[in-house]
This record gives structure tokens, sequence and C-alpha cells, in this order.
């Protein structure tokens, strides 16, 4: 079960919803996923084609609880604009804080991040910020009170997978609002990897979208995440320096020589 | 009368007064969109009584795909 704020999942998977071919191939993925979260962009809308299709308008709202995100945001104030702008929508009071402070890397800029968080927890809003593996920055937003901390494991869409487990694993092993790893994952085996390093929840996007097949994809990951988060919960055994025999040393039935 | 809508400059016919005729005008009523009127946020229930006038700059967003 993952907690965000006063909100309770069965699913540990959130998943972006940019970048599908088509919407019937998006609409499969989500299922396939079993994600309850699903993120979204605030974007001005094309007046003069009202009709294009949207996916957000063939979705049961009552299934899904939306993650908007402020993406393309490089200021906190840009951010905060388009947080109120959507909870103004009347669907959702969580919003994913994403301000990039970097246009080649996209990683996130901390300091307008921090700042944009707690103008939002001010607000009523629920906070999600998108941040980089930072144990500190994760300390100093879990003190403002956001409700996870959602670090990335390799550059936004890059597939690198988790490049730091060492400083993920520290993250989740300190912090006390879920760790939810944000960005850069690219094969179930990153995903289960993430998962039991002690992360609580997935949010992906292009691994699922730009994938051969989307819709398997997004089984594999639904699946990587329940096997990763499994064995975390069952502990994994120490590592050790040398081998240790399966099978009983003595009792062994020998040759007559 | 002419606003900025989206960022675009736009001339508008003579019975669009209200954010409500504007909506009705592009045909987005039905639409789940989010309006803000000069940098506040127009809410739904207001959208019949708040005008529209020349000069102002409208924006109209939704969501899209992203992640």
């Amino acid at each position: 079960m993952l907690k965000i704020g006063n909100k309770t999942f069965q699913s540990h998977f959130l998943l972006g919803t940019g970048k599908f071919k088509t919407l019937d191939i998006q609409k499969k993925a989500v299922e396939a996923s079993g994600a309850e979260i699903l993120t979204f962009a605030v974007r001005r809308m094309n007046i003069f084609k009202p009709d294009q299709p949207n996916f957000l308008e063939q979705l049961d709202l009552k299934k899904y609880t939306l993650l908007p995100n402020t993406a393309g945001s490089k200021t906190a104030e840009e951010a905060i604009r388009t947080a109120r702008l959507a909870k103004a929508s009347g669907l959702c009071d969580m919003i994913k804080v994403e301000i990039v402070g970097d246009d080649q890397t996209l990683l996130p800029d901390p300091f307008e991040t921090l700042k944009a968080c707690k103008v939002l927890l001010n607000e009523g809003f629920t906070v999600l910020p998108y941040v980089s593996d930072d144990l500190v920055l994760a300390q100093r937003l879990e003190r403002v009170g956001v409700h996870a901390i959602m670090p990335g494991a390799s550059p936004i869409g890059s597939g690198q997978g988790i490049l730091n487990p060492v400083q993920l694993q520290m993250l989740t092993e300190t912090v006390h609002v879920p760790v939810i790893v944000d960005a850069g994952i690219g094969s179930p085996a990153d995903t289960a990897l993430a998962m039991s390093l002690g992360a609580q929840g997935i949010l992906l996007n292009s691994a699922v979208s730009r994938a051969k097949d989307p819709v398997k994809m997004a089984r594999a990951m639904k699946l990587a995440i329940e096997a990763g988060r499994l064995g975390f919960e069952a502990g994994r055994i120490p590592r050790k320096a040398v081998a240790v025999p399966s099978s009983p040393t003595e009792g062994m039935s020998a040759i007559d020589q | 009368m002419t606003v900025v809508l989206n960022g675009q400059s736009l001339d508008l016919p003579d019975y669009v007064r209200t954010i409500g005729s504007l909506l009705t005008h592009f045909h987005l009523e039905k639409k789940m969109i989010v309006i803000e009127k000069n940098g506040r946020i127009v809410e739904k229930p207001r959208y019949a009584e708040e005008s529209v006038k020349g000069g102002d700059r409208i924006e109209i967003v939704h969501f899209v795909g992203g992640g």
C-alpha cells in the first residue's frame, strides 16, 4: 500500500501519459499497468481545434487520481501558477513540482523547487517534488512538509536506470515520506532494483510509452514493481565475500576406497 | 473587440461579453478547461458573469499527456 498525504493506493505505479503513439495503445497500457495515479501536463488549449482527442476526457476519473506536473517551469513562480491552474480544474489537489534548472540535462532546480513547495503546501496542495537524489535536499523538503520525495534515477527520458543505487538507498532509509523514483527508468530491471532498495513507488513514462510494445511493457513494469517491493519487504540476504554452501557439508555418502 | 487569447491577438464578435459567451463562441462549454483572465483564475461558477473586455489577456488551458 502506498500512502501519499491523506490518500492510499494499492498500486505503487505512477504512470505518465505523454508520448503514446495512439490513444488506444495508451488506454490499454494504463489498464495493463494497474496504475492508480496518472500524471498530466498543463498546456494552452488549441481553441480552434477543440475536438482534438484528449486522453483525459476518455478516462473514468473515479478510477484514477490525477497528478498534474509543472513541467516547463523554470522558476517557483511559474510552477506555482501552473499548480493553481491545475487545481482550479477541480479534478485534483496533488501536484508534481517539476522545475527544470538546466535545459541540457533537465535536472531540477533545488532552490526554486523548495521555494515552490513551501508556497503550495501553505495553499493546501499535496506536494510531490521531482528532485535530484540529494539526501540533504530531501530532508529539507521533508521538514517543510512535502508528501513524497521523487528523485530522478537518471536524466528524464534517458532510460539510463539507477545511476546511483547507494544514494537512492540512503534516501529511502532516511526520509519518512514515500520515496518515488521519478525519471530515468529504462527497463523492468531498473524498476525492480529501485523498489528493492526501498522506493515506495515508481513514476515513469517514456519507458512504457516509447517501448516497442507499450502494453506489454506496462505489465512488465507492474510485475517488476511488485517483485521489487516484495523483495524489499522480504529482506535480502547480506552480501558475503566468500561462498557459503547451500547443501549440508556433513553426512556425505563416500565411495569406499 | 480585441483580446489576447492564449498569447494570440484575436477579434471577437460583439456578443462575446463574458467568459461564458466566449466559451460558447469557441464551442468549449463542455471541455475540461481552466481559464485565467489577466493573471487571475476565473472559477467555473463565475463564467456567466465574468466580463470580457477589449485588451483582456485570457488563457485557456487544459490537461495534456505528460510525465
